[in-house]
């Protein structure tokens, strides 16, 4: 279970949020809502870790994150604005190496078969050079199709993906809260999630 | 998944991802040699001289292209958002520093060691004290990436960063210059370079142990 007490984040002179409280249990997704700069992605950072709120306490399964953070690291799986993806490196490589620098380490079934999923078997020994801003996308979201992460933080995962990609991911969403895992993400649009696991956090400016 | 199987996972993409960009690699290594080179023909064929001025120049050469190869280390990870990966890594930060120190060492630092002894014929040193600039070179580079890597975490994300990373390490550099080519030049002039070679494998020593995470914590400032 993810719980946050009384986080407060400011940017310089801005407070962006203060007293901000949640707790997000297994089989549920929150989905962050708010205007541009409203510190959607400060809240997942800070969830993730990856930055120190200024105020409050984030506890997972009732211990401070920041005290058993490797424990933390490895139950967590984040993706941010950028994809992490490297020009020189095929397809195949380049999701190997990311899921293996998150501690997963897939068979090469596995490998190809999350691949296909995403629709990129036809470039897979491709550099990823010569894939679009979209197929990066996919090629980043590939790592949910590997191992069993049970919390994901998804900063915009929607963004340059096509209807048929958007609603793969929905699907594999769906697979994951039904297994009893839990997603943090922000978006623009609407997600198609079943309503029992949806719930929604505004972010005021 | 073990820890050890992510850092080899690590080391191997950090090399493959130098060797299919070769160019940065090779530049650097040509700067290397281009340097040292220019001085045989800067201050004449004495051979007196150049035996006198060698090790310095082998290592004051060996010294900058270290320098110039620090900025590959971790802006690319940087802007294309692999090092917030590496820092959710569950094998921590500061091994993660350590192993892309090593792999920054191998393709830039190696290489240095292999190529000096032969560009050490140029300033007449005699083949024992080519020994010695080598044995110099293999403790001393390693440490030349350890303190490098410091700086380059420092100053990530930072505009200018090219200059500001030159006024951050070098000054750090100078007592790894000063006993690396005071061995040399101790085994040139017929003394026992031990000392030297001893007081540097134990830089080397402090630098393993402190580096790695100094530069890890230097990241998660930058990361913020």
């Amino acid at each position: 279970m993810l719980e946050a007490i009384s986080l407060g984040c400011r940017r310089g002179e801005r407070k962006l949020f203060s007293e901000l409280s949640l707790s997000l249990n297994s089989g549920q997704l929150l989905h962050v809502q708010g205007t541009n700069g409203s510190g959607k992605t400060s809240l997942l950072r800070i969830l993730a870790g990856l930055s120190r709120q200024d105020a409050g306490k984030i506890f997972w399964n009732n211990a401070d994150i920041h005290t058993m953070y490797d424990e933390y690291a490895s139950s967590l799986l984040y993706l941010g604005h950028q994809p992490a993806v490297k020009d020189d490196l095929t397809v195949t490589e380049n999701l190997l190496v990311s899921a293996q620098i998150g501690g997963v380490n897939p068979t090469s079934d596995a490998l190809k078969s999350a691949i296909e999923i995403v629709g990129l078997s036809r470039q897979a020994n491709l550099p990823a050079r010569a894939l679009s801003q979209g197929q990066r996308r996919r090629l980043a979201l590939a790592r949910l199709w590997l191992g069993h992460k049970p919390l994901w933080i998804l900063d915009e995962p929607f963004t340059a993906l096509d209807v048929e990609a958007t609603t793969l991911l929905e699907a594999r969403l769906d697979a994951h809260l039904a297994i009893g895992g839990m997603v943090v993400l922000t978006t623009h649009q609407s997600p198609s999630i079943t309503e029992s696991y949806l719930c929604v956090l505004r972010l005021e400016p | 998944m073990n820890t050890l199987a992510i850092l080899r996972c690590l080391l191997w993409r950090d090399i493959q991802l130098v060797l299919r960009r070769r160019s940065d690699v090779v530049a650097t290594l040509f700067f290397f040699m281009v340097a040292v080179s220019l001085f045989p023909l800067g201050v004449g064929a004495e051979p007196a001289l150049l035996q006198a001025i060698g090790p310095g120049v082998l290592w004051v050469a060996a010294l900058l292209s270290a320098l110039l190869s620090l900025g590959r280390l971790f802006a690319a990870d940087f802007a294309d958002g692999t090092l917030e990966q590496l820092l959710l890594s569950p094998v921590g930060l500061s091994l993660a520093v350590a192993v892309k120190i090593l792999a920054h060492w191998l393709v830039s630092g190696l290489p240095l060691v292999l190529l000096a002894p032969l560009l050490g014929l140029q300033f007449n040193l005699p083949a024992d004290v080519l020994w010695v600039l080598a044995l110099s070179l293999l403790l001393g580079t390693p440490l030349l990436s350890l303190i490098g890597a410091i700086g380059a975490a420092l100053t990530l994300g930072v505009r200018g960063a090219g200059v500001l990373v030159a006024v951050l390490v070098l000054p750090l550099y100078i007592p790894v210059l000063i006993f690396g080519a005071g061995a040399v030049a101790a085994s040139a002039s017929g003394m026992n370079p031990e000392g030297a070679l001893s007081l540097l494998a134990a830089l080397l020593v402090v630098g393993l142990v402190f580096a790695p995470y100094a530069a890890a914590s230097a990241l998660r400032v930058a990361l913020e």
